[in-house]
């Protein structure tokens, strides 16, 4: 089990050069995502029904739900490349629909259905999202996660001749390139071996712990959710049914497990909301 | 703006092309063939007029301009189309990157690739055909200037289309300039049309720069007021190019059509 997050103590502070050329975005806020009344509907068809929800810094958030819940349409609608129907998205405290561009500065994500451009070597990839997020420095800091993810020999491969473990490290080391705040991470660790999903789940825990990032998380794999987040939200069609600590949540809703909850929540839906613990 | 985005959508393409030399071929290749093609045909025509007209600055210099527009048209959508092979849509509009930040690297990438095929045009011609551009004057500038804005617009436009029609719709982006070619008077006077399809010349920037290439090499008058007017029609198709791509980026994000172009690569 990795260290968690004290709920008191100074928050980390951002070094100037965080803020890939925008303004610092209040440094001091605790809350890195604020998601209010977020909703998406196509013509009759509810995907997301008013969710809210924040996640703080130092904080993974566990985002589950059987497949079609509306995790990867809230995911998308918070990187901006899906627009809601009505509710609020605010990165670091920016609203994302007035300020996409600011607000983006500040997050990244990873997901197994958006691999890199398989037609560029590894640092190439890095370089170009480097300069897409305006990082200073940008070839130390394409040194640095070349190192961090063990990825210094594959620099000059083709990310298209990767492994899937190895597209894996390239686009988690891509996602961390403008140390963000916000950090989306939709099944990161979905095609690796379990050594190689440890490894990364320590590393994307001390994002959290020791960079005071804060990362939302999907995952179907429900070891790993009471491994790695300190709070989950579990989203079944559209909405949010329960929300807590991964570890009390089972025992507080007769479950001996969190799998054996999230299949119950699976295939009997709730009518109502059965309350937030956490 | 900020231009490191620029910068980046600049070597992503540089990249490209130093990764894969045979993507590097049809910058010149295509363009080759032409003025080998056009060059021998007028060598023929010219034969055949017997010293009483030269095809060469009318035929080959209209090739030639016209592959220099078809080059940066194509330029712009090739450039985006990378994004859509690569399923990139996703990777690269959930950053800071702006529309006006990508367009721009779209268009500093087509004018580099341009310059390229240009060159190898320019030196083609006028080595092995005898062509000279200088019998265009100062002129030459202004009329590069006016196909190089349409040029942009219609990249601009057709990467709209792709975005909005889907990644299947590719094949609309290749055919564009033979489509608009019989209208814009390259190899003959507009006055050769029926009036309808004069009327769509007229609106068509290019036409302006052929009737006045035709004009000055004929020993006509030329009217500058002319080539301001297609000037002028080029920077607008530029700015409606520019809004209706903002527009379709609007609608791709509204509907989801821009997750889903990456969502398919999972397919």
């Amino acid at each position: 089990m990795y260290a968690r997050s004290p709920d008191t103590g100074p928050p980390p502070q951002y070094s100037q050069d965080d803020s890939a050329g925008y303004p610092a975005a209040g440094s001091t806020e605790r809350v890195v995502l604020s998601v209010a009344g977020l909703r998406k509907s196509y013509s009759a068809l509810v995907a997301v029904e008013g969710i809210s929800f924040d996640v703080h810094r130092n904080e993974v958030v566990g985002l589950l739900g059987p497949n079609g819940a509306g995790k990867t349409t809230t995911i998308n609608m918070i990187l901006g490349v899906l627009s809601p129907s009505a509710g609020s998205v605010r990165i670091g405290g920016i609203d994302l629909a007035r300020q996409r561009a600011r607000a983006l500065a500040y997050a990244n994500f990873s997901a197994v259905y958006a691999s890199l451009p398989g037609n560029l070597t590894v640092a190439q990839n890095l370089r170009f999202f480097g300069l897409i997020y305006g990082i200073p420095d940008l070839g130390r800091r394409v040194g640095e996660l070349l190192r961090q993810f063990d990825l210094e020999r594959l620099r000059d491969t083709k990310c298209g001749l990767l492994s899937s473990g190895e597209q894996t490290r390239v686009a988690l080391a891509k996602a961390v390139l403008n140390r963000p705040r916000l950090l989306l991470l939709d099944e990161p660790t979905a095609s690796l071996d379990p050594a190689a999903a440890q490894t990364i789940r320590a590393r994307i825990r001390s994002l959290a712990v020791e960079h005071g990032c804060g990362i939302l998380w999907t995952s179907h794999n429900m070891y790993e959710v009471e491994e790695v987040c300190d709070r989950v939200l579990f989203l079944s069609h559209g909405r949010i049914l329960l929300e807590g600590d991964p570890r009390q949540l089972p025992r507080e809703h007769g479950a001996a497990t969190l799998e054996e909850l999230f299949i119950r929540l699976a295939r009997e839906p709730l009518a109502e909301p059965l309350g937030r613990a956490g | 703006m900020r231009l490191k985005p620029v910068a980046g959508i600049l070597l992503r393409q540089f990249y490209l092309y130093r990764g894969s030399p045979v993507r590097s071929l049809p910058l010149f290749a295509w363009v080759a063939i032409d003025i080998v093609m056009w060059g021998f045909i007028t060598r023929y025509l010219n034969s055949m007029a017997a010293g009483r007209f030269n095809y060469v600055p009318s035929l080959l210099g209209a090739v030639l301009m016209w592959d220099f527009f078809t080059r940066i048209m194509q330029g712009v959508s090739t450039a985006f189309l990378e994004d859509v092979w690569s399923r990139n849509f996703l990777n690269l509009f959930a950053t800071p990157l702006t529309i006006s930040e990508y367009i721009l690297g779209l268009v500093i990438t087509s004018v580099t690739t341009g310059a390229v095929g240009l060159a190898v045009m320019l030196v083609l011609a006028t080595v092995v055909f005898g062509l000279s551009f200088l019998s265009l004057g100062a002129l030459l500038i202004p009329f590069l200037l006016v196909l190089f804005g349409f040029g942009i617009a219609l990249g601009i436009l057709a990467s709209a289309l792709v975005l909005r029609l889907g990644p299947a719709s590719e094949w609309l982006v290749w055919p564009l300039p033979a489509l608009l070619s019989p209208f814009v008077g390259v190899f003959y006077p507009l006055a050769t049309l029926p009036p309808w399809m004069q009327g769509v010349g007229h609106l068509l920037p290019p036409s302006y720069v052929f009737e006045g290439m035709r004009a000055v090499l004929a020993g006509r008058p030329f009217s500058p007021g002319s080539l301001a007017v297609g000037a002028a029609l080029a920077a607008l198709d530029i700015l409606l190019a520019g809004y209706f791509f903002a527009r379709v980026f609007r609608y791709a994000i509204r509907t989801g059509l821009l997750a889903r172009y990456s969502a398919e690569s999972t397919a």
